[in-house]
């Protein structure tokens, strides 16, 4: 099963990323090999629609579940259309997300935001 | 300024600074002149004019359509869209609407010409007269993302009935202004005596400035105590076209959805002064910058 979270840095001790869209990075972490690589979110330049491109780069990463502490709709849209799931993350610790993840604590992100469209916020 | 035709823009960093005031005034005490509400997301300049004889249109833009039939997924299109309006999920294209900036690159792009176009319909303009005034004012869908087509459209009323165009800008300094602003010949920056008064008149100056604009400031609201937005225009060197005071009269008037030239002999001179100062600064640019 593969998961993606998005993180700050290229290490698996960086903290998990506030914005989904605009992350520089994406965890990908493959739960049977405990395998993980880094790749670059190519979406978080854009102009507009980050999260668009974002969800585009993971969906077609394959990956199976989406770790992030929060998404915008427009992405959601995309990566429920691709049949990902999205959990909600409990803290900025990577590895903490992925154990809690594999022990079925982390409860589904049911709270879709409008989208910040460069506008900042929390 | 018999035959040469003119537009000004009336801008301000915020709402409630009174660009309609100035604008809705200017334009009638203009006489046969063009009032263009850019205002697209809240117009009220029509609440003033009261136009008659209205006619409408709708303003559509347009929007990619697949064929799901011929599309192969070669995503050329979502490569190409900078926007990023396009996504290729399942082996199905998702277009965002509201993200598509109608550039048309996508069906051009489209090897297998699966992609075509459609109207949506995203506001409507409104074409009226209020005395001798042409009153165009844009008023956009609830829910749009962007005026800016909407503004394309009404500013090609500017001088097609008369030669002063008078161009109600949205509030701010975002792309809706520059596109309110780009074909203008003077700018009238409307500023109020706070501080926060003070930062939105630099936000706007600064818009003027890098747009290469002729410009002046009228003071809105003005007290007797100190006015920081009057500083901050003899620090900057900026021309103050006119004074507006704060005024129980010039309130009541404007409440009551009421054209203050046409209640007040005090209010018709002090924009028939202020016209004529626009009118000297317009001449002496295209004298200087012809």
């Amino acid at each position: 099963m593969k998961i993606v979270m998005p993180v700050d840095d290229k290490t698996m001790e960086t903290s998990v990323c506030q914005s989904f869209g605009r992350t520089p990075y994406f965890l990908i972490y493959e739960t049977e090999t405990k395998e993980h690589t880094f790749i670059d979110n190519s979406g978080a330049a854009s102009q507009g629609g980050a999260g668009i491109k974002a969800a585009q780069v993971i969906v077609d990463q394959k990956a199976e579940v989406l770790l992030t502490p929060r998404c915008g709709e427009n992405a959601a849209e995309v990566i429920k259309a691709a049949n990902i799931s999205i959990y909600k993350t409990m803290n900025q610790s990577v590895q903490n997300n992925i154990n809690a993840y594999n022990t079925g604590t982390l409860p589904l992100l049911t709270e879709i935001h409008a989208g910040f469209h460069n506008h900042g916020g929390n | 300024m018999e035959g040469t035709k003119i537009k000004i823009a009336v801008l301000s960093g915020k709402g409630g600074t009174g660009k309609t005031l100035v604008a809705v005034n200017l334009a009638a005490i203009a006489k046969n002149s063009v009032y263009i509400d850019c205002d697209v997301e809240e117009p009220n300049g029509h609440l003033f004019f009261k136009p008659e004889q209205l006619k409408r249109h709708d303003i559509s833009v347009k929007i990619p359509v697949v064929d799901e039939k011929l599309c192969t997924g070669c995503r050329s299109c979502v490569a190409f869209c900078k926007f990023n309006a396009l996504a290729y999920i399942n082996h199905k294209l998702m277009v965002f609407d509201e993200i598509c900036h109608s550039c048309g690159g996508c069906s051009l792009f489209c090897p297998e010409k699966a992609l075509s176009e459609r109207e949506k319909v995203i506001g409507v303009v409104q074409n009226g007269k209020s005395e001798d005034v042409r009153v165009i004012s844009g008023i956009m869908n609830v829910g749009e993302t962007s005026g800016v087509p909407i503004i394309k459209e009404i500013l090609k009323y500017a001088n097609e009935y008369q030669d002063i165009t008078v161009i109600d800008c949205p509030p701010g300094s975002a792309c809706t202004v520059m596109e309110s602003i780009k074909d203008a010949d003077y700018c009238i920056l409307v500023a109020e005596p706070t501080l926060f008064g003070v930062h939105n008149l630099n936000m706007v100056h600064d818009l003027v400035t890098l747009f290469n604009k002729p410009y002046g400031v009228v003071l809105n609201k003005c007290v007797q105590s100190e006015n920081p937005a009057e500083t901050y225009c003899t620090e900057k060197n900026i021309n103050v076209l006119g004074k507006i005071l704060f005024d129980n009269e010039l309130g009541t008037i404007n409440s009551n959805g009421l054209i203050a030239i046409r209640q007040s002999d005090k209010y018709f001179d002090v924009f028939n002064q202020l016209l004529h100062k626009v009118s000297e600064e317009v001449q002496h640019e295209t004298v200087v910058n012809p």
